[in-house]
């Protein structure tokens, strides 16, 4: 599902980010990627989201080399991958509902969908019956929660997370695990940059390791300890 | 492009224009001022030019003919003078009208002294043509022309006038295309700033739309509407401000300065806002289109 052989970036002033990386998540995976701040976790993110492009190696992701998307294909790409940020990053002056919606509305989705699906999502999440608050009129858990929403209502095959439990208290973060697992449960991969150990430590997932821009280890499902 | 899309584009785009409201009015204010100046600049410049035109096409050339020459002949050579391009009006006055003429000016009041030239007319020689130009910059051809003609015993021309009208025309039309530059220049250097300030209040919205997949048209689509709306909000209000203050101040002109109202010919305002209100409107929707299009084109690279 995602491949990266011999990937290295470096940016222009010349401060390499990720150096040889190699990795293979097959399909339905939950991984984590773990590593220190500036080892190069956002950076391996936004290169799977195509913000950036790599400086040496390829990545392919569901089937198809990044560097062979020309840049107006780009957005049918990412239509296939869901993104959620650490600060949900969501639209400050729209209402839950609109803000899932919103994803749907700019791949030009039907009305009719949106209707039906938006709801579907918001019971998913357990956001239903706040379909009309505000942003600020929710916990950053709840927020959270939206943004995973409108990540997934257009059904990507990968979900994304960077550091989604960055800015939520201990209970929220596990909620906001949980909903993750569950996802990833009904067959979306899911790829989750931590920086929160315990959650990685008890989920016993797959664990990514990054240090200063290289894959230190692997570890497979179950595997993972502190000393890795 | 899916009609969907397209609805929503422009939905979004009205709707930004309420989220935005102080960008939105900051922006419609500068492009009003903006086009306010324009209109202002353009009314004055189409009475100007209006008032010159008139100017121009009360320059007459006067034909004098041969003595003794018929006056079937004089009429053929006005008939084919009258056939010129640059001549607008090419009209007759008789050796009888050029005396009616000489008596008005003359002996009003003392007609029993014109009542001693009766039967003997003074300037029995002064039945000539009046020609008027449609452009007063072709009275030293048609003059050269009129000389060359055979019958023609001299022809009056006011040279002076002439030059000085069209010295003036060409000034108007340096003056103007450089104020109207200056005035697109400034319009685009303000609006362009005002909606880079109004966009860049939205990076965040328009990465959050790159992120999940939208085109850089959908991206674009709604502020270019916004813009676009601003624009036409901001082309109308001047010009109704300009249209009212335009009839106040003719009607006050006329009323309270009879002098100046009778020597000063103001041209129509159905005349001028014929042609504003397509111009202001173009110009506002266009600044509009073409400012928005231009600032957002740096935030799409996400």
């Amino acid at each position: 599902m995602i491949t990266l052989e011999h990937v290295s970036k470096t940016y222009s002033a010349g401060v390499p980010a990720l150096n040889d990386v190699n990795l293979d998540i097959e399909e339905g995976e939950f991984v984590f990627i773990v590593g220190d701040s500036g080892s190069g976790k956002s950076t391996l993110i936004k290169l799977l989201l195509k913000e950036l492009d790599p400086t040496e190696g390829t990545i392919m992701i569901n089937g198809k080399y990044l560097n062979k998307i020309r840049r107006r294909q780009i957005p049918k790409f990412r239509r296939n991958i869901g993104v959620v940020f650490q600060d949900f990053r969501l639209l400050k002056d729209r209402n839950v509902y609109d803000n899932i919606a919103f994803a749907q509305k700019v791949i030009g989705e039907p009305s009719s969908r949106i209707r039906k699906r938006v709801p579907q999502m918001l019971s998913m999440v357990g956001l239903a019956p706040k379909y009309r608050s505000f942003p600020k009129q929710l916990s950053g858990g709840e927020q959270q929660r939206v943004a995973i929403a409108r990540a997934l209502v257009n059904e990507p095959k990968i979900l994304l997370a960077d550091e989604p439990t960055g800015n939520l208290d201990n209970n929220n973060a596990w909620e906001i695990m949980k909903l993750l697992e569950e996802i990833n449960s009904k067959g979306t991969t899911v790829v989750v940059v931590t920086h929160n150990m315990e959650i990685v430590k008890v989920m016993k997932k797959r664990v990514i390791t990054v240090k200063k821009g290289a894959v230190v280890s692997d570890s497979k499902k179950g595997d993972y300890s502190d000393e890795d | 492009m899916k009609i969907n899309t397209f609805l929503y584009s422009v939905v979004q785009g009205i709707k930004n224009i309420g989220r935005n409201k102080m960008f939105s009015l900051a922006s419609a204010a500068t492009m009003s001022a903006c086009i306010f100046m324009f209109g202002l600049f353009y009314v004055i410049v189409t009475n100007f030019t209006g008032m010159v035109k008139e100017a121009e096409e009360s320059v007459a050339v006067s034909v004098f003919f041969d003595a003794g020459l018929p006056e079937e002949q004089m009429k053929a050579i006005g008939d084919d003078v009258a056939k010129r391009a640059e001549v607008s009006d090419c009209v007759f006055v008789s050796a009888e009208d050029a005396w009616n003429e000489v008596k008005e000016d003359y002996f009003e009041g003392r007609e029993e002294l014109a009542a001693a030239f009766e039967g003997d007319n003074p300037v029995a020689n002064s039945a000539h043509y009046e020609i008027y130009l449609n452009d007063v910059t072709m009275q030293s051809s048609l003059v050269r022309y009129l000389e060359g003609l055979d019958g023609v015993r001299s022809v009056k021309k006011s040279e002076v006038v002439a030059n000085t009208l069209s010295d003036f025309n060409r000034l108007i039309s340096y003056v103007s295309a450089g104020i109207i530059l200056i005035l697109l220049c400034v319009a685009i250097f303000l609006i362009s700033n005002t909606v880079t300030v109004g966009i860049s209040v939205r990076r965040e919205e328009i990465a959050i739309m790159k992120l999940i997949g939208a085109t850089d048209f959908l991206v674009r689509a709604p502020f270019v509407v916004e813009g676009m709306v601003i624009g036409l909000v901001g082309a109308a209000i001047p010009l109704v401000l300009l249209y009212v203050l335009y009839e106040r101040i003719v009607a006050y002109i006329s009323e309270r300065f009879n002098f100046i109202g009778s020597m000063l010919n103001f041209v129509s305002s159905n005349t001028i806002f014929h042609s504003l209100i397509p111009i202001a409107i173009l110009l506002g929707v266009g600044i509009g289109f073409v400012g928005s299009v231009w600032t957002i084109r740096k935030h799409l690279k996400v």
